[in-house]
């Protein structure tokens, strides 16, 4: 799988971006407000066409497939997680409508959301009110990702998804995320270097441009915004 | 039955709310009304005479009297009254409306203004229960509904009502026996009216609620819309629409349909009434028994009937969805507000103010289920900085509604400077108060509006005295405009953390005794990190402060921090004292750096 993307040439979101990402591996972005993190994976899910250049999925163009069936490989997490009302079995579903009691526990289990939901007064069956805000960001956010997790993509997109969960929170789930679904590409939109630093490829955006690709070690010697980023999220103890 | 009469009270209750200031007005309009109705009501009484009149000098010249002729003058007189009353009652009517229109725009002008005092006077936890859509609804549709069916139906009943009964007494005056045939026949027509406006009625309210149900669901789904192409949910969501229009397309055939058959039905009586009463009353003329002039009165009343009845059940209709939207308003009306709390002191001493804020043994449950706080104590002293960490759902967001009063606890007590929050009013309790939330809010005004809301008389000065105390001064000179540029109404074309900046000086502006800020978790990146965070050390410099904390710098230089799990406090300490402990803090502290496969 292949992503090339340059952009239009009097105002560039993205310029000149390439990048290969492999089944089974996580790949991360990182960078300030604005570099253009969150344009680039709006792109794969086709929320926009690229201007020039190609975005491959398994060497196929994305603007080739029917887009009901790209979007069905895609389990895209975005930022702001929004819930709808109904039951959060129903929520669960929205991506799947077929999907099994077990399937949606299974994915409440690695999102870290079966607690809560256990605690709740109906469980599954429980009412969520509208865009869900009788729950907190950090539930909210884990439903919104088991929701992403039910519809079983090849590949997952989470964009900035992990902000509201605390940093325990977001180890356990992602650590599970990982054991759990080998297979799946991910990419990861963070602003936490603790979020990204474990990733196989961690693509550093300025600008709308790669400035820096490779693992945190990598980075951390001979990519300067990287290590900024790292040392101003970081102690001093934990920068070495 | 009751269930009518609950509506048919409540609609009262709203007349009588939104128009007892304007009752003189009201009243005056009302008999305005009532005479113009009783005056065209008497109208073929009168021309009946003219008739009379006119007959017997038909027959008289007809049998060849001596000096029969036409009594002109007389006819004169009965045309004089008649022109005369015409223009009593337009009078009277056009009045009445100008009246009416005035007090009605009034007193809905009166309305919104308790809608919208209502609207902060409703304790937090209603806007956690319902639809935001619902809500609009009875703001927007309802009311209009109810003035609208003021403004244009009300006075017409009024007026059909009167001429209905008026029309009633004349035949009776006429003729006793024939009028109580009549006054017989018209329960007839009213309780098929009665029956068939009552089905109509509960779909009326089914529209109703159906119209505010997909209200409520196209703002969601719009709001949602990215979700629902990401995730292929596009066919479900047309569905449900469909199924919720559909409803409604139902509801509003089957009432629109239904209060559609009244007046032909009303019709076909009024029909047959009429041909009985011709041949009865031209009998008794024949016979001698009635005056010409009266049987033609008589059967144009029986004429007159029908519009008045037609009007009441016409304007049934506006006047029903009325009803309905106005039990809807009173019922907002009349939800719980907060409690008042005129008895309480509402002075605190803020000379002597410090910001000792105490926790002493609190318990709290959203509902009356599980405890959402079982046993939390803690003090924070006079100008600490007191860091709250915990798990996502531990309760830390609890702690700062507890301290705003959005809720109330069940036991225990908060106090500050050793009294009690629940002794001192609620406004001045929360006046103590400055917020920066995680979803910085700003509303669609200018820049400088926006941060001269943390306190509505400062200058221009001292605006951008805190916008440069809150490192925001710099980026908003650089944006087009200025402190003058508009933030729009969704606040989108500022970015996340320069909100967050701006809601800053807003709470360095407001100068509050105590500062809650609700750290914003990321999307942020480091160079605005490190802005906000040096904003946030001058805000909170000098002052108690709580912070809902995610970044480590601040939960490191904290006076206190307070480690929650599941709604206790299992630590409290500094920074250091936690790490040595080795306990939850530590663990939730060291695990941003742990190993991921560990």
């Amino acid at each position: 799988m292949s992503f090339f993307y340059p952009t239009s040439p009097n105002d560039p979101v993205l310029k000149n971006i390439s990048f290969t990402a492999e089944p089974g591996q996580t790949v991360a972005f990182i960078g300030s407000t604005g570099c253009g993190k969150t344009s680039l994976v709006q792109l794969i899910p086709r929320m926009y066409d690229v201007s020039s250049g190609r975005i491959l999925i398994d060497g196929v163009d994305i603007r080739e497939y029917n887009i009901h069936d790209l979007r069905d490989k895609i389990g895209f997490i975005p930022q702001k997680a929004q819930l709808f009302t109904g039951t959060i079995t129903e929520n669960l579903r929205f991506g799947n409508p077929d999907a099994s009691m077990d399937e949606l526990m299974r994915a409440a289990d690695i999102a870290q959301a079966s607690d809560f939901i256990s605690k709740r007064e109906n469980g599954f069956n429980d009412m969520l009110a509208e865009g869900g805000s009788n729950l907190s960001g950090g539930q909210k956010q884990r439903l919104a990702i088991a929701r992403g997790i039910v519809k079983n993509p090849e590949i997952y997109v989470f964009d900035d998804s992990f902000s509201a969960l605390d940093y325990s929170t977001d180890l356990k789930l992602r650590t599970r995320l990982r054991k759990e679904i080998k297979d799946a590409t991910m990419l990861i939109v963070a602003q936490r270097i603790g979020t990204i630093r474990h990733a196989d490829k961690i693509i550093v955006l300025d600008e709308g441009r790669i400035v820096g690709q490779g693992t945190h070690e990598e980075l951390m010697k001979n990519c300067r915004i990287y290590y900024d980023i790292a040392a101003s999220q970081l102690s001093k103890e934990e920068l070495i | 039955m009751n269930n009518n009469n609950h509506r048919l009270r409540k609609a009262g209750k709203l007349i009588e709310i939104s128009m007892s200031p304007y009752k003189n007005k009201f009243f005056i309009a009302l008999f305005l009304q009532f005479f113009g109705a009783v005056l065209g009501t008497l109208n073929p009484f009168i021309i009946g005479f003219a008739t009379t009149e006119l007959g017997k000098n038909v027959t008289d010249i007809a049998q060849g009297k001596p000096g029969a002729a036409v009594n002109l003058s007389y006819i004169a007189v009965i045309v004089a009254i008649l022109g005369v009353s015409a223009v009593v009652r337009q009078c009277a009517t056009y009045t009445a409306s100008f009246l009416t229109s005035g007090c009605v725009q009034d007193s809905f002008r009166d309305l919104r203004s308790k809608i919208s005092d209502k609207i902060n006077k409703i304790p937090v936890s209603y806007y956690d229960r319902n639809q935001l859509g619902f809500i609009l609804s009875c703001l927007t549709n309802d009311v209009d509904a109810v003035s609208n069916a003021m403004q244009q139906s009300l006075m017409p009943l009024i007026y059909a009502v009167t001429n209905l009964i008026m029309t009633f007494v004349m035949m009776l005056v006429i003729s006793v026996p024939l009028g109580l045939v009549c006054l017989i026949l018209l329960p007839c027509s009213f309780f098929i009216s009665r029956f068939l406006m009552k089905k109509s009625q509960g779909q009326f309210r089914k529209m109703q609620n159906t119209l505010a149900e997909l209200n409520g669901y196209i703002q969601e789904r719009y709001t949602g819309f990215t979700v629902i192409k990401l995730y292929n949910n596009e066919e479900d969501t047309i569905n449900k629409f469909e199924e919720i229009n559909g409803r409604m397309n139902k509801a509003g055939f089957k009432s629109g349909f239904i209060s559609s058959l009244i007046s032909p039905a009303i019709e076909f009586l009024i029909n047959i009434l009429y041909a009985v009463m011709i041949l009865i009353t031209g009998y008794s003329v024949l016979s001698g028994n009635m005056t010409l002039g009266n049987m033609q009165a008589f059967v144009t009343y029986i004429w007159l009937i029908f519009e008045p009845m037609n009007q009441i059940t016409q304007l049934a209709a506006p006047i029903q969805s009325a009803t309905a939207s106005m039990e809807r308003i009173v019922n907002f009306l009349e939800e719980d507000e907060e409690p008042d709390e005129e008895g309480k002191s509402s002075k605190l001493d803020l000379s002597k103010f410090e910001g000792n804020v105490n926790f002493r043994n609190v318990k709290f449950s959203y509902s009356d289920s599980e405890p959402v706080i079982a046993d939390l104590s803690f003090e924070a002293k006079s100008g600490q900085k007191i860091a709250i960490v915990g798990a996502t759902g531990a309760g830390k967001t609890t702690i700062i509604n507890l301290l705003m009063r959005f809720y109330d606890i069940d036991e225990g007590d908060i106090t500050i400077d050793g009294t009690s929050i629940y002794a001192i009013r609620r406004n001045n309790e929360r006046a103590l108060f400055g917020m920066v939330l995680q979803d910085a809010w700003l509303y669609h005004n200018t820049i400088a509006e926006n941060i001269r809301f943390g306190r509505l008389n400062a200058t221009d000065e001292e605006v951008i005295e805190a916008a440069k105390t809150a490192n925001v001064d710099h980026f908003i000179r650089t944006m087009p405009g200025g402190y003058d540029m508009m933030i729009n109404e969704e606040g989108s074309n500022v970015s996340l953390g320069q909100k967050q900046l701006i809601t800053i000086a807003r709470a360095i502006l407001a100068n509050p005794h105590i500062l809650i800020l609700d750290e914003a978790t990321s999307s942020v990146d480091t160079r605005l990190e490190m802005l906000i965070q040096s904003a946030m050390n001058r805000a909170m410099e000098g002052r108690t402060s709580f912070v809902i904390a995610h970044r480590l710098s601040t939960i490191r230089d904290a006076d206190l921090i307070l480690v929650l799990d599941s709604g206790d406090i299992v630590e409290q300490g500094t920074h250091n004292e936690l790490l040595e402990k080795n306990g939850v803090y530590a663990k939730l502290y060291n695990s941003q750096f742990a190993d991921q496969d560990e």
